[in-house]
């Protein structure tokens, strides 16, 4: 057996893990999950060194639920921002969101970016070189301005080029952190962007969120049938794990040449794009942003595309789509 | 042991997801065959595979042969007939799970261990017999996938076997941050860098012909300079590309598309075969405004995976 790469542990997370037992060895393929009812118990424990420990372990929900349920009392919508194709638009649409939330200046925001191998968040609203500050409460998030306020992975890498090479327990560790000891206060709206896929950070941001709440997802995708394929598995997903599609965007439909104005289709719409899919699946279609090369600029320089280009196309439609997740959140 | 006859194992990375590793994998693969080698393309992104879509083999099923798989063909081994150069295109064969959902809707919810499993099985059960070269396509990021990828990649082949990782990125700095921890992924696991691909590096306007860097250009090059290893190219958005792999179009472009001194207009290219609509991808990617830029890639990927040897 060649030697794990997994790294060891440098942050210290076990004290999140509180509910699933200490195991020995990696859990078998078909693992129930050692926090599972059926812990210990099914076919795939046959054998497996963690057998004991997990039989033995109390079971029940985790204890850290209602204590994330409690810290996130003051939150009066939890929207998540998901995709199964990676590169859509997920973060820049969630910073895009975040921004056109925070200019009413009463509405608090935050932020909070469950990619940890890829956080693109603290680049993306230009806070990249903050770290976290710990206080008596808990962890504070980083604010962008007076009522933005952000959480990522990326504050606490001593070097931000670090990869993070974690298997799926910590990652959920790290996550149930998050949700458990950021002080994030009374908010308006905290956005949840996640990385793409559907693995086991959106089955810990679901499973961990779900007593306190959620109003519901936002599907980004592009218009190609490439990416709609997986965005069709998101949700999908989203049905088996009871999540509500709040709707779905569809982001770099269409870019409009700088020298002759016309309008050619990137990423071509060749089965009908997100207009179709939200009819054929029966979610709301929450409007579409045209590619704009200024968008990929801001989010490089860590600007807001809204403070900069308030009069672009990609603003306005912008605005057409936060104004239809107000609606859709407030129908509930 | 399935990858005992495979001469080249070559990994395709990237921190970031959409930059387009799947895209640079499929093309990597018609370029390696359009050259006369077999290639295997293995795709282990679970819960998003998108190289089935990629051959246009969405409807292909994977079958079963006595203690494994047998992937899926793209086209067998040929000979050449209009290509004066070029006398064989090697065979493709492709693995992904895609292959095994039962509707192309399903989502694949699966944690860690049992992705593991997954990516073991697919290294060990698949019978790809003789290969010049195995691509893995891998999903974003650098998690359960990647970790048992090279773990069992380290331990059940040869040094000689495992050519090394092509790391795709998009040029802005955005992604280029992300793929940053892509490459210290490959330094602390020993895996050898064959260099760095830019994708999406401008879009030329077909109405016009101006180009415009939408995800601006150059940071690709910079990277590779940054942590010194081989720049292999840049890749410029080519919608024919996207007509033919989404609608099987064949690619024609107005006269006066130049791309890297090359003129590329249809006219130019040679005069249009009978009944080209029904040839195979392979064929009509020949056609492609990509091909030459990919062909000078895997010429100098080639020649840095013999300066291993």
């Amino acid at each position: 057996m060649a030697p794990s790469l997994e790294e060891p542990n440098e942050v210290e997370l076990s004290a999140a893990l509180k509910s699933a037992p200490k195991l020995v060895a990696h859990e078998p393929e078909h693992c129930p999950g050692p926090e599972s009812q059926l812990a210990g118990k099914g076919d795939a424990c046959a054998g497996c060194p963690n057998q004991q420990i997990c039989a033995t372990a109390p079971k029940g929900p985790d204890p850290d639920i209602p204590v994330i349920t409690s810290k996130l009392s003051g939150v009066k919508h939890k929207i998540l921002i998901l995709s199964g194709k990676g590169g859509v638009g997920k973060s820049t649409f969630t910073s895009m969101l975040a921004h056109a939330f925070a200019t009413g200046p009463d509405t608090l925001v935050g932020v909070m970016d469950t990619d940890i191998c890829g956080p693109s968040i603290p680049k993306m609203m230009g806070v990249e070189q903050e770290t976290i500050h710990v206080s008596g409460q808990g962890w504070e998030p980083v604010w962008v301005t007076e009522n933005l306020g952000v959480m990522s992975v990326q504050f606490m890498l001593p070097n931000r080029d670090d990869a993070v090479i974690w298997r799926g327990p910590k990652k959920n560790g790290l996550i149930k952190q998050f949700l458990k000891d950021v002080e994030w206060g009374e908010l308006d709206y905290l956005f949840v962007d996640t990385p793409p896929g559907t693995s086991d950070e959106h089955l810990s941001v679901n499973a961990l969120l779900k007593e306190s709440g959620v109003d519901g997802a936002v599907v980004v995708t592009t218009p190609q049938e490439i990416a709609l394929l997986d965005v069709r598995k998101e949700i999908d997903f989203c049905k088996k794990a009871g999540i509500k599609v709040l709707g779905i965007v569809e982001n770099m439909s269409g870019f409009v040449c700088p020298k002759c104005t016309k309008e050619s289709q990137i990423f071509k719409a060749s089965t009908g794009g997100a207009h179709k899919l939200a009819k054929d699946v029966g979610i709301p279609y929450l409007g579409a942003v045209p590619l704009d090369p200024r968008i990929g600029m801001s989010c490089d320089f860590g600007e807001s595309f809204f403070d900069g280009f308030p009069d672009s196309p990609a603003c306005t439609a912008l605005q057409q789509v936060m104004h239809n997740v107000q609606t859709e959140v407030q129908d509930r | 042991m399935s990858l005992k006859d495979i001469k080249h194992i070559i990994l395709v990375l990237s921190g970031k997801g959409g930059v387009g590793k799947s895209s640079v994998t499929t093309q990597l693969a018609l370029t390696l065959a359009l050259r006369g080698h077999n290639v295997g393309v293995l795709d282990v992104d679970l819960t998003g595979p998108s190289i089935p879509r990629f051959f246009g083999i969405e409807k292909a099923k994977v079958t079963q042969a006595p203690g494994g798989w047998r992937p899926v063909a793209v086209h067998d081994s040929q000979d050449n007939d209009y290509q004066e150069n070029l006398k064989k295109i090697g065979s493709l064969r492709c693995m992904s799970l895609g292959f095994l959902l039962a509707s192309r809707n399903d989502a694949v919810v699966w944690r860690g261990p049992k992705k593991t499993a997954m990516v073991r099985q697919f290294l060990s059960d698949v019978h790809w017999g003789a290969l010049d070269y195995l691509l893995i396509d891998t999903p974003p990021g650098t998690s359960d996938e990647h970790i048992s990828l090279v773990e069992t990649l380290i331990r059940d082949t040869l040094p000689s076997q495992l050519a090394g990782a092509v790391v795709v990125t998009t040029p802005q700095a955005i992604s280029i941050s992300d793929v940053r921890k892509e490459l210290n992924f490959c330094k602390k696991t020993g895996v050898k860098i064959l260099g760095v691909v830019e994708n999406m590096a401008g879009f030329v306007c077909p109405h016009c012909a101006e180009c415009t860097n939408i995800f601006s250009k150059g940071g690709g090059e910079i990277m590779a300079k940054e942590f010194q290893v081989k720049f292999l190219g840049s890749v410029p958005i080519d919608p024919a590309f996207v007509e033919l792999i989404e609608e099987g179009t064949v690619p024609s472009y107005p006269s006066g598309t130049v791309l890297n001194g090359r003129d590329m207009s249809t006219t130019a290219s040679g005069k249009v075969r009978p009944n080209e609509d029904r040839a195979s991808l392979v064929e009509k990617y020949t056609r492609c405004s990509l091909r030459p830029v990919f062909e000078d890639m895997v010429h100098d990927l080639l020649q840095e995976i013999n300066l291993q040897a």
